[in-house]
């Protein structure tokens, strides 16, 4: 008989690797959260600085008691499916204030970001089309790929040149063309060159999908992403994004303007066949989608901890992600094991931080990644460089 | 564009960067296994591959072919479409 976790044993070892350094940078406890900035990991006072938290919103007394009356008046959860069991007011209540967020006509909620794309490439790419993607795309926009059934060309990271090649191979082909961007890279930070993709629309026709996982509530005159800064929001056909980061819920979007986009519904098996979100978190992200549009002044002040931050790491002489100032800051590092040691020592000195490594990064690379949220005080963002300069700097 | 060259030669030229240790290099040598390169280096070592031939190699057909003597058999039939 061959043992199902075979395949498994390097990526056994590979954990047993970094245990015998006396650490494990993928299973740390948040024991008690003490703000949306603050937790006290290993019992110690630890700042967060690495949780996507972008508006650092969890804590909002109006979000938390709509989610309690929403718990109380609506129970626990939905059951099941919205196709099977049917929606709640309160999904299509946030759909509406959404879609109006967003200005678009449509939207769809999913119970997460991560099926949101699943739910929208399988739903918009068949087995007769072909789905362009960026070599640095997330995961889940890899798996909403093979969901699909499509063919899958990747094109060079941020690369229009390189796409504008691969287009032109398939010319001529039979089916449809998506192409699938992110707002803001979730590794690097860097954002997609959205003018220089939506210039090759007027010569290979295709439809183009952002996602603004990192860039909705970010960027943006109006916080709706990427597209919304390049002022390109025609261009961009559809939209994902997701609650988990500057809504401070839990959750996924898909939105557009296509005539036929409520078909959607029942063409995508990531939103048919799970249960719908939970009352008390369709509630809490009402609320919290209602305090992104009310306060505006939040994205300046991220914007100003993510300049300050960043910063702070360039006069440390830091090689960065990107050159773009964007929420998420990532500082490359030398080799694996001195990575896991400095996220350790960092961790130690009350800084929380992202470890990534390879594969899960882009050409290879060992980064310790953070995330600047606009509730990280001054005081706070220069703790975390104080704590850099003596960890990370001169290694 | 370089097709007048065997293609596996080709290819085990455009491996070498990916094989450090120096294997040697023949038609059954399994890509991913044999040169210990992780799922997305395979995938940046296939777009070398494309843009040398200039064909399209989809991620599809990647997920199919393991060894330098399939994707010899891929280069081929996609260079005769072309
Ligand atoms: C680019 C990108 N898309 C999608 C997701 C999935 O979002 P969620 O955490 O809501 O599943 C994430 C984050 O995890 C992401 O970084």
């Amino acid at each position: 008989m061959t043992d199902l976790f075979d395949k498994h044993r390097p990526i056994a070892e590979r954990f047993e690797r970094m245990m015998e350094l006396g650490v494990n940078a993928v299973g740390i406890t948040n024991d008690q959260l003490i703000s949306p900035t603050r937790a006290m990991i290993q019992g110690r006072e630890t700042i967060l600085a690495g949780t996507n938290n972008y508006m650092g919103i969890t804590f909002e007394k109006a979000a938390i008691e709509a989610g309690k009356k929403a718990l109380v008046e609506f129970g626990t959860g939905t059951t099941g499916s919205r196709i099977a069991n049917g929606s709640y007011a309160m999904h299509k209540e946030l759909e509406r204030e959404l879609a109006a967020f967003l200005n678009r006509k449509h939207c769809i909620v999913f119970t997460t970001g991560y099926q949101a794309n699943l739910g929208m490439i399988s739903g918009l790419a068949g087995p007769r089309d072909t789905v362009y993607l960026d070599a640095d795309s997330h995961s889940s926009i890899y798996d909403g790929c093979t969901l699909s059934g499509a063919k899958l060309v990747r094109f060079r990271h941020n690369d229009a040149a390189d796409l504008d090649k691969r287009l032109s191979r398939s010319e001529g082909e039979e089916g449809g063309k998506l192409v699938v961007l992110e707002g803001i890279y979730s590794m690097l930070g860097d954002r997609a060159p959205l003018k220089d993709f939506v210039e090759l629309k007027k010569k290979h026709k295709f439809q183009l999908l952002v996602d603004e996982a990192h860039s909705f509530g970010v960027l943006g005159p109006h916080g709706r992403g990427l597209a919304d800064e390049a002022g390109l929001e025609a261009e961009a056909d559809f939209v994902v994004g997701t609650f988990s980061k500057s809504i401070g819920s839990i959750g996924g979007f898909g939105a557009g303007d296509h005539p036929m986009f409520e078909t959607l519904r029942y063409a995508m098996r990531p939103y048919m066949f799970t249960a719908s979100s939970s009352p008390a978190t369709i509630a809490t992200s009402i609320a919290a989608v209602k305090t992104l549009a009310r306060e505006p002044e939040r994205r300046d002040a991220l914007r100003r901890n993510s300049e300050r931050l960043f910063n702070g790491f360039r006069n440390l002489g830091f090689e960065m992600g990107c050159e773009d100032v964007s929420p998420v800051i990532a500082v490359k590092c030398k080799d694996e094991p001195s990575t896991i040691m400095m996220w350790n020592a960092l961790l130690k000195a009350g800084v929380y931080v992202n470890i990534a490594l390879p594969p899960g990064t882009p050409n290879r690379l060992c980064l310790l990644r953070c995330s600047v949220s606009a509730a990280h005080t001054d005081a706070e963002i220069d703790q975390v460089i104080a704590t850099f300069a003596k960890v990370v700097a001169g290694r | 564009m370089t097709t007048d060259k065997p293609i596996i030669d080709e290819i085990c030229r455009l491996l070498a960067p990916h094989n450090p240790k120096g294997i040697a290099l023949s038609a059954a040598t399994d890509i991913p296994k044999e040169l210990n390169i992780d799922s997305v280096g395979v995938l940046d070592f296939i777009m070398e591959v494309e843009d040398t031939f200039d064909i399209e190699i989809p991620m599809n057909v990647v997920a199919e072919t393991h060894t330098i003597g399939d994707l010899v058999k891929v280069v081929e039939a996609r260079i005769r479409k072309a």
